[in-house]
Formats: structure tokens, sequence, C-alpha cells
């Protein structure tokens, strides 16, 4: 295969995106996990199938934004979804979650209809639901380079901040951190990177690359350092892992990579029974 | 301001919710260097007192002067910690060393887009060894005792070098056999780093050796003086503060708008 990343464009296209988001996936989920909204992942990604849906509708129908690319409809979708689950959240203060399956369903009606009027795609569609290693073109790895940019230099100036937000966000707001912006700039993070990710591990798979290698690094991390740290190693070895075996055995690349992470998750679940004879409270709290 | 100067001076403060007065005429000085308790039954007016004092809630009537300067006035909050009730209601399961929790008490000091310097790492772990931690600075904090967790967020709260330390119920979450040396730890840090404290509680027999002020709160303030001479109060005077008697008490000394 490493002969045939340096003959593909198509293979060094994947590889470098999968790189890419096998670090800020992670890393965005430990912030996700920890701050117990594991599922606005599930929900901004359907919403990000429905811009990718009606991205390739107008194109079919009416031969317009034919040269767009649909990362860009999709990630549209996500952000002004991320906006609606916050401006729900606020409505409905005593049922929060309540938002993510509402926007969740949303997003697949939404995505549904566009799917019928275009009287279906091509296999195109099947490769955004489990990621495709041939479909990422070079504007793909670009845009997913510029997002992950961003992305990683918002999270080293806004690291305190967004610890303090995640860790205890009463005391974030009594001491007067400017809580509303950070999380407006941390979700919209989360609505870039979830679209990013969907060209590799898919619409229905985006989530568990935020949250799989969390959920294993927490396990065995001490600290919040090591978590991101365990998190992206984790992270990482699923999708390159992920992707070497799924083009060998021409397997789905989205479904390779998170059974890989599941692997991993159920390996650190096992050891750490193994190893530690004081009872430890360290997995995510019931 | 000079050393003599107050750290807290309230005068003539009263506070309602809706109809119910919750706090009348309540005059209560804190002179610097104090470790007062604020001692009184669950509804007694504790919190909205702490809530007052930490700008939470708009004065209605009277005054509360911080560090010399009118609570309108006041700006610099860096030199009051807060520890609240529910400080001890995080998620226990969070990834964050003791380290971590208490370096994110400087947040607001350093400033956004700005990072921990040599000598922020020194007071983190000054703020550590202070709370008696120092041992468990890399442990999870899902991993210590209840009591231990709340030296964590004191720890937090002092990295900031407040002045001024306010507790809400610090003992809630600590097992019986540790509040004892809990209350001997806050008495340290009163002692050696000078540091005021303000602590609100309803479990009054434990804590008159340690404490060098009480205040005994129900809705009006019915005592508040040296430790020493609260402790030779009577016992149906206690009875008044925590009884049903004071109802009675509180229409004969209502007082109208001045």
């Amino acid at each position: 295969m490493i002969k045939d990343i340096f003959q593909f464009e198509f293979l060094q296209n994947a590889f470098l995106t999968g790189m890419i988001i096998g670090v800020i996936a992670p890393l965005l989920g430990v912030f996700i996990v920890v701050r117990r909204l594991s599922l606005i992942a599930d929900a901004l990604s359907h919403v990000t199938l429905a811009g990718i849906a009606a991205s390739l509708l107008l194109e079919k129908k009416f031969l317009v934004m034919s040269g767009l690319n649909p990362l860009y409809m999709g990630m549209a979708f996500s952000v002004t979804g991320s906006l609606f689950i916050e401006k729900l959240r606020t409505v409905y203060k005593h049922y929060q979650e309540l938002a993510i399956p509402i926007i969740l369903s949303g997003g697949i009606g939404l995505g549904a209809i566009f799917i019928s009027l275009a009287d279906g795609f091509n296999t195109d569609l099947f490769g955004y639901l489990f990621g495709s290693v041939s479909a990422v073109s070079r504007a793909d790895l670009y845009t997913i380079l510029f997002i992950s940019a961003f992305v990683i230099i918002a999270i080293i100036l806004l690291y305190k901040e967004l610890f303090l937000l995640s860790f205890d966000e009463e005391h974030a707001k009594a001491s007067g951190i400017a809580v509303k912006s950070i999380h407006f700039i941390f979700i919209i993070m989360v609505a870039l990177v979830i679209a990013a990710s969907m060209r590799i591990v898919g619409i229905l798979l985006v989530s568990s690359l935020m949250t799989l290698p969390v959920a294993a690094s927490i396990r065995i991390a001490k600290g919040f350092k090591e978590t991101i740290f365990y998190s992206v190693l984790f992270g990482e070895t699923s999708v390159l892992g992920g992707l070497l075996i799924s083009y060998y055995l021409d397997l789905a690349p989205g479904g390779t990579i998170v059974m890989i992470a599941v692997v991993i998750l159920v390996v650190t679940i096992g050891l750490k029974k193994i190893s530690s004879s004081r009872p430890v409270n360290n997995g995510v709290k019931s | 301001m000079n050393a003599t100067q107050p750290i807290i001076e309230i005068d003539d403060l009263s506070f309602h919710y809706e109809k119910e007065n919750v706090l009348e005429n309540i005059q209560l000085t804190i002179p610097m260097g104090a470790f007062l308790a604020v001692v009184g039954p669950n509804g007694s007016g504790k919190s909205t007192l702490l809530k007052l004092i930490l700008g939470l809630l708009k004065l209605q009537r009277g005054s509360i002067r911080l560090f010399g300067e009118d609570i309108h006035r006041f700006k610099d909050w860096q030199q009051i910690g807060f520890v609240s009730q529910k400080a001890n209601s995080f998620n226990s399961g969070f990834p964050a060393t003791v380290y971590e929790v208490v370096s994110s008490g400087l947040t607001k000091k350093i400033g956004m887009f700005k990072f921990l310097r040599a000598e922020d790492h020194r007071k983190i772990k000054a703020a550590i060894d202070s709370v008696g931690l120092n041992e468990y600075r890399n442990r999870n904090i899902g991993q210590l005792s209840g009591g231990q967790q709340q030296r964590v967020f004191i720890a937090r709260a002092l990295v900031s070098e407040p002045k001024l330390l306010i507790l809400d119920e610090p003992t809630v979450g600590v097992d019986a056999q540790n509040v004892q040396s809990f209350y001997e730890m806050l008495a340290h840090l009163n002692k050696e780093r000078g540091i005021t404290l303000l602590l609100v509680t309803h479990d009054i027999g434990t804590i008159s050796d340690k404490v060098s002020h009480v205040a005994c709160l129900n809705k009006f303030l019915h005592f508040h003086g040296k430790s020493e001479e609260f402790e030779q109060l009577q016992i149906n005077d206690m009875s008044q503060i925590y009884g049903h008697d004071v109802h009675l008490l509180s229409h004969e000394h209502h007082h109208e708008g001045v």
C-alpha cells in the first residue's frame, strides 16, 4: 500500500485527511464527552447529511452549483444546526438533552425529503453515509486542513477557558469568564469537525470517532491533558489502522475504523480490571 | 485601605423574596483577619446573605461595603474567593488531576489567550500545599474523599490569592471524623496566611473553638461577637434562635422602610 500511496493521488488525499481527523475529532471529542454532550455529534452529523443531500439535489435537478463541493453545504447545515441546538437548550432549560433528538430527527427528515425529491442518488450517497477512501478530493483535503488549523489554534488559545467551562460551568460564569462566547466558538468547531470527518468515516459513524477514543482514554488516563493525549493516540491508531485494513480487505473504511476503536475500548476496559486492585471511580459517571 | 479597615461592613440590610422577608435589619462588621462563622437553621437567610455579599443578588435596602468600597462601585472581585455549596456536586468521573482543577482557579486572573507562567505554577503548588494535599497533586479528583475534594475547591479559591475566603456549608460532603481536621486546616489558613474567613454553616457544635467570631442568623442577627462570648450563651437563647418562637419575635421587630 505504501507504494500505492505514492502512485495514487486519491490515496494520498484519504490518508492525509484521515491523519488530520484522527487528531481533531478525538481532541474535540474529549470536551464533548466530559461535558456530557456526546449525542450532539450524532445530531449534527445527521443535519450534515441533510446539507449534503440538498447540495446533491440542487446539482442533479437544477444543474446549479454543479461545481460546488457538497462538503460546504454540509458544513453550512451543520453550523446552522448547532446554532439551533444552542437556541433549543435555552428554550428547554430543564430538558437540555431534548434539543438533540429534535435536531437529529429534523436533520434526517429534511435529508429524506431531499433524497426523495432527487429520486435517489447514485452510489455517492453511500460513500457519505459510511465513508469512502476514493471520495476525498484534493479540495476536500485543503478544506479539512484549514478547519483543523482553526480548531487546534482555538483549543490551544482557549484551553484554560474550555477546561473550566467543562469542569465547572457555574464557577466559570461566577468568575466572569465569557462563557457564552466560548461555548459558541466550541459548538461551531464541533459542527465543522463533524462535516470534515464525514468524508472518511461517514455520517453515521462520525460521532464514534469523537467519543470511542475518549471513552477508552478516560479509563486509563490520569488528568485532563493525559486524557487528550490518549484520545488522540487511540483516534489516530483507529483511523490509520482502519484505512489500511479496509483498503486491503475492500471494506467500508468508516466501519473498519470504528471497529478498531471499539476493540481499543474493550482492551482498555479489560486492562483496567486486571491492573487495578483498589476501587476506582474513573469512568463516565452513571 | 488601611490595616484596621473592616473587610465587610453591612449596615441596615433587609431583603425579601416576593412578599417574604428573609433578612431584616442586619448589622454586621467583619474585621480583617477574622474567622467568622454565620450559623443558623435552614431557611434562615444565610445563603441570601452570602449572595448579597458576593453581588449575586441586588440590594433592596441597606448597604454593603467591601474593603471599604461600596458594593456598587467594588471592582476587585479577585480579592474574594468563594467555595459554593454546590462545589462538591461536580462530575466525579471528570478526568482531571487535583493540580489541573486548582490551576483552573487562575483562569480569569491570567486572562484569555495567555498561558500559565512559572510564577503561576508556584502559586498552584503553594495553594495545594496550604490545604495539605501535596501528595495527591497528580491524583484524579474523583479518587479523593469528599473532604479532600472540598479542600481541592478551597485550594482553587486560594490560588488567586484572595484576602477574603467565603465558604458556604463546606462540611456537607465531609465524613464526621474528618470535620475536625477540616476546621483545623481552615484555622491554620486564617492564622498563618492571614486570610479572613467567612463561613456559613448549620453545625454550631464543632466550630466554636476554632473560629474567632460567631454570628447567629435567623432573619435577624441575634448574636454577633467573639466566639468565647458565644459559648456562654444560654441553651434557651439558642432555642430562641432555632425555635419557632422566633416568628413571634419577628412581628414585634418589624421595620418600616426608612
